[in-house]
C-alpha cells in the first residue's frame, strides 16, 4: 500500500513530508469505502482505546472523531471540559497523568492554548493527536481539505488555493498552508492587514486584495470570522468585513469556472461567506464532513493499527 | 576563620582603578589591606587562586527574592546563597512581592532578613507607586532612610507618562535612580512571547519590540525633561539600544541594564524547545538582530551593566500550557559561566569589561558601595575560575527554583570563592567536597 507513517504522534502538519501526506490521503480513500458500506463497522482496532480529550467547545471535530473510532471498533471515551475536572482548576498535567493510569493508546485533544498537545506528548506514553491548538495546527483538518481538493481536482500539485480570512487567528490556515506548499499546490493567504500575521510570507504568498487572491484560484477557503475579532480593534464592523472581504457570488466570478469552495465550519453566513455560495453549486463543505470522518480513521489507523507505526 | 586572608596566584582586575595584573590580595578585619605580587602571608590563611580572576564583588541590580509573600518560590536565605554560589556579592532586591515593597517596613523587613541570612548584600528597590498600581507615588525617602537604593515598579510598568515625570522629579530630589520595567502594556497584552515568524508559525500570541521601545523613547524625554535618572531594565531590542544611545548622546541621565539571556538566545529557542515554558520570560526572547544589537550596545558601552532579572518560579508555575506558565528564569547560578564563556571566550567582551559591567558599573548605576578593589576597601571579592568547566545542574543550585534554559549546557568560568566584607560566603572548593 501507501509509503509507511513513521510517527508515533500527529501534532500537526509541519513534521510530515510529502509522502506521509500521500500517504494519509491514500488510506483515507480506503476507510472511505468502509464509509459506503451498508454496515460501517471494521474490527480494525477492537481493544485499542481513545480518548477524545476536548477543552474548547466542537462539534464538527469531536463527533468526527467519534464516528471514526466506532467504525474502527476502538474503544473510546470523549471528555469535554463542561463535565470534567478541568472545571474544578485540575491543571492539565494533573488531567494528563489521570487518563495516563488508565493506559490509552491514543488521545486526541483540541486545547485553546498552542503546544498543548506537544506539553501532552511530553508527559504521557500514548500516541497524541492535535484536533487542533490555539492558533497553531488543526492538521486533520489540512488533511480533511486535502482530500476534498484532491477528490475534485483530481491532483494537488500546482493548484492555485486562496485561503481567505482571519489568518493571525487561524489554526486550520496555518495547516492548510504548510499542507498544500508540501504538496506542491500554490495557496495565498488573503486577510485584512490586522489580520496577516508577521512573517506570514513564511507560509505562502499574502495580499490584502481579494481579487488578487481569487484570480484564477482553482479553491477557495474561507476561514471564519470569530465575532471577538470588532473588540480587539481588529476591525470596525462585520458589515465592513463582508464588503471587504466577504466570498459573494460576483467575487466568485473571478476564480476558474470549476473552482471549489470550502469552509472549515461553522459559517457566519452573510460575514465571510454569502449564503448564495454557501449553498451554491461550487460549494464542497459538505463533503468536506463526509471525508473529515475518512481522514480521521485513516490517522488513527496509520497510528494505531497500521504498518511502521511506531518510531 | 582567620582575621587574615590571602588570596594568592590570582589575575586581579579592578577596572575602577585601572589594574589588571597579577597580584595576590591580602584581607584583614573585613577590607583590602594591600594589593601587591607575591605578598608574604605573615600568618594569614592562604588561599591559591592561581588561573583565577579576582575581582571587586560582582552586583546585581535586578534580583527576584520573592519574600515576603511567595517564599515557595524563593527566600531572601535561599536567593542570597544563590547570589554567593554565582559569584555576587550584592543583589539589589525588586520590590513586587506580596505585599509590595511600598513602604519603610516592607524595606525594613527585607533588609533585617537580609543581616539574617548573612549572606551577600541585598539592596531593597521601593516601589514608584503604591501597591504598584501606578497610580500614587510611594514614600522614597521613609524607604530610602531605610536602605531602599532605587525605585522602580518591575512587572507593572507606569502606564501614566505623568506618574513617571512626577516620579523622576521626586527620586531625583533624593538621589534616587528609577528603574523601569519598560512595557507599553496594550501593545504586549496577553502576549507570551516575541512577536515574529516564529510567534506566527507557533500560533502563540507575540509582543511586538516597540511594546518595548515605545516607552523606553518615553522614559528617555521624560528624564530629559526632568533631569531626573532613569535605568532601563533588561533592554532586549535594537530599537530600546538605539534609543538609549540617542539619549546618552545627548546627555540624558539614561543608564541601562541587559540579561545574559537576552544577550545570548532568541525566539528560535522557543521553537527549538517546543513550547519549553523556561523560554518565557518578559520582555521575551528576541530576534537575531536584536540580540546582536544588544550585544553591541554591551559592547560600546550603551549598556552599562549586566543584570540576571533572577525571577525565580516552581515547577507548578512553569509545568502548564505555553500560554499559562509564568514570566522569567533564574539567573544568579548560570550569569558568571555564561558571560565568561560565551561572550568572553567568544571574543566579543575583554575579561576587564566584563568586570567593569558587573561589579564597577552596577555600582556606579545606583550608587552603591563596593565596584572598587583597592587597599582600605571593603573586601566584597568574587573570585572565579577560569578554567573550570563544568555543565549547568539547576538541581545543584541554591536557589529553591530550578526554571532555566541553560540546564545540561557546559561551560568554562565557574565563581571559586565570593567574599563579602571579608567573610567567604561561597567556597566552590568546599560545596565540590560537600
Amino acid at each position: 500500500m501507501s509509503a509507511p507513517f513513521p510517527h508515533r504522534h500527529l501534532l500537526g502538519i509541519e513534521p510530515l513530508t510529502a509522502e506521509h501526506i500521500v500517504s494519509v490521503l491514500d488510506t483515507a480513500e480506503a476507510m472511505r469505502e468502509v464509509l459506503g458500506r451498508p454496515i460501517k463497522k471494521v474490527p480494525t482496532l477492537r481493544g485499542r482505546s481513545v480518548v477524545n480529550l476536548f477543552y474548547e467547545a466542537s462539534t464538527r471535530t469531536r463527533s468526527s472523531f467519534e464516528m471514526a473510532e466506532r467504525v474502527l471498533s476502538a474503544d473510546s471515551l470523549s471528555i469535554a471540559t463542561a463535565t470534567s475536572s478541568v472545571q474544578k482548576g485540575e491543571t492539565l498535567l494533573d488531567t494528563a497523568k489521570n487518563l495516563e493510569a488508565m493506559n490509552p493508546d491514543m488521545i486526541i485533544m483540541r486545547h485553546g492554548s498552542s503546544g498543548a498537545p506537544h506539553f501532552l506528548a511530553r508527559h504521557c506514553r500514548a500516541a497524541i493527536v492535535n484536533a487542533g491548538d490555539g492558533f497553531h495546527e488543526h492538521p486533520t483538518q489540512a488533511l480533511l481539505d486535502a482530500l476534498t481538493l484532491r477528490q475534485k481536482k483530481g491532483r494537488l500539485e500546482g493548484l492555485k488555493v486562496a485561503i481567505v480570512g482571519d489568518v493571525l487567528h487561524s489554526r486550520v490556515a496555518r495547516s492548510n498552508a504548510l499542507l498544500l506548499t508540501k504538496v506542491g499546490a500554490k495557496p495565498v493567504l488573503c486577510g485584512p492587514p490586522p489580520l496577516l500575521p508577521v512573517g506570514v510570507e513564511q507560509y505562502a504568498p499574502a495580499t490584502t486584495r481579494l481579487d488578487e487572491a481569487i484570480e484564477g484560484a482553482d479553491a477557495i477557503m474561507m476561514l471564519r470570522l470569530q465575532r471577538e475579532r470588532m473588540s480587539g480593534a481588529f476591525l470596525p464592523s462585520t458589515r465592513e468585513y463582508h464588503e471587504l472581504y466577504g466570498l459573494t457570488v460576483e467575487r466568485v466570478k473571478k476564480a476558474k469556472p470549476d473552482v471549489v469552495i470550502l469552509h472549515p465550519g461553522p459559517m457566519n453566513r452573510g460575514v465571510e461567506i454569502a449564503s448564495e455560495v454557501a449553498d451554491g453549486p461550487y460549494s464542497v463543505i459538505l463533503d468536506q464532513v463526509t471525508n473529515g470522518v475518512a481522514v480521521r480513521m485513516a490517522v488513527l489507523y496509520l497510528l494505531l493499527g497500521g504498518s511502521g507505526g511506531e518510531a | 576563620m582567620s582575621e587574615r586572608l590571602l588570596l594568592r596566584g590570582g589575575r586581579v582586575i579592578d577596572p575602577a582603578r585601572g589594574v589588571d595584573g597579577a597580584f595576590d590580595v591580602m584581607i584583614e578585619h573585613g577590607r583590602v589591606a594591600e594589593l601587591g605580587p607575591k605578598l608574604p602571608p605573615r600568618g594569614a590563611a592562604v588561599r591559591d587562586v592561581t588561573g583565577c580572576l579576582v575581582a571587586p564583588g560582582f552586583i546585581d541590580i535586578h534580583v527576584h527574592l520573592r519574600e515576603p509573600g511567595r517564599e515557595d518560590k524563593e527566600t531572601i536565605a535561599t536567593g542570597t546563597r544563590a547570589a554567593a554560589r554565582g559569584g555576587f556579592t550584592a543583589v539589589c532586591a525588586m520590590p513586587n512581592t506580596t505585599p509590595v515593597n511600598d513602604s519603610a517596613a516592607v524595606t525594613r523587613f527585607v533588609m533585617d532578613r537580609a543581616r539574617e541570612a548573612r549572606s551577600v548584600r541585598v539592596y531593597p528597590i521601593g516601589a514608584i507607586t503604591k501597591g504598584s498600581l501606578g497610580e500614587e507615588l510611594a514614600e522614597y525617602a521613609d524607604m530610602q532612610k531605610e536602605g531602599a537604593v532605587a525605585v522602580s515598579d518591575d512587572g507593572r510598568p507606569v502606564g501614566s507618562a505623568l506618574v513617571f515625570r512626577r516620579a523622576l522629579e521626586y527620586a531625583k530630589g533624593l538621589g534616587l535612580v528609577v528603574i523601569d520595567h519598560c512595557e507599553d502594556p496594550t501593545l504586549s497584552h496577553g502576549c507570551c512571547m516575541n512577536e515574529g515568524p516564529v510567534a506566527t508559525r507557533l500560533g502563540l500570541r507575540g509582543a511586538p519590540a516597540v511594546s518595548e521601545s515605545v516607552i523606553v523613547e518615553r522614559d528617555i524625554a521624560l528624564a530629559e525633561l526632568t533631569g531626573g535618572a532613569v535605568h532601563i531594565a533588561h533592554l532586549s531590542t535594537a530599537a530600546a539600544v538605539d534609543a538609549v544611545r540617542r539619549g546618552k548622546a545627548r546627555g540624558v541621565r539614561v543608564t541601562a541594564e541587559a540579561t545574559p539571556h537576552h544577550l545570548l538566545l532568541t525566539d528560535e529557542l522557543v521553537r527549538e524547545r517546543e513550547y519549553d515554558t523556561s523560554t518565557k520570560m518578559n520582555p521575551p526572547l528576541r530576534n537575531e538582530r536584536d540580540r546582536l544589537a544588544v550585544l553591541a550596545g554591551l559592547k560600546d558601552g550603551t549598556i552599562d551593566c549586566i543584570a540576571t532579572d533572577h525571577a525565580p518560579h516552581t515547577v507548578d508555575d512553569k509545568r502548564v500550557e505555553y500560554d499559562q506558565a509564568a514570566f522569567g528564569i533564574v539567573g544568579l547560578e548560570t550569569a558568571v559561566p555564561l558571560m565568561i564563556d560565551r561572550v568572553v571566550n567568544a571574543g566579543h567582551l575583554k575579561l576587564g569589561q566584563l568586570v567593569e559591567r558587573m561589579s564597577t558599573a552596577p555600582a556606579r548605576v545606583l550608587g552603591l558601595p563596593g565596584g572598587r578593589l583597592a587597599p582600605g576597601d571593603v573586601a566584597d571579592v568574587t573570585v572565579v575560575d577560569l578554567k573550570r568547566r563544568a555543565r549547568v545542574d539547576p538541581e545543584a543550585f541554591a536557589s529553591k527554583s530550578r526554571n532555566t534554559p541553560f540546564g545540561g549546557l557546559e561551560l568554562v568560568g565557574w565563581p571559586r570563592l565570593t567574599l563579602v566584607g571579608g567573610r567567604v560566603v561561597f567556597d566552590a572548593t568546599e560545596s565540590a567536597a560537600g
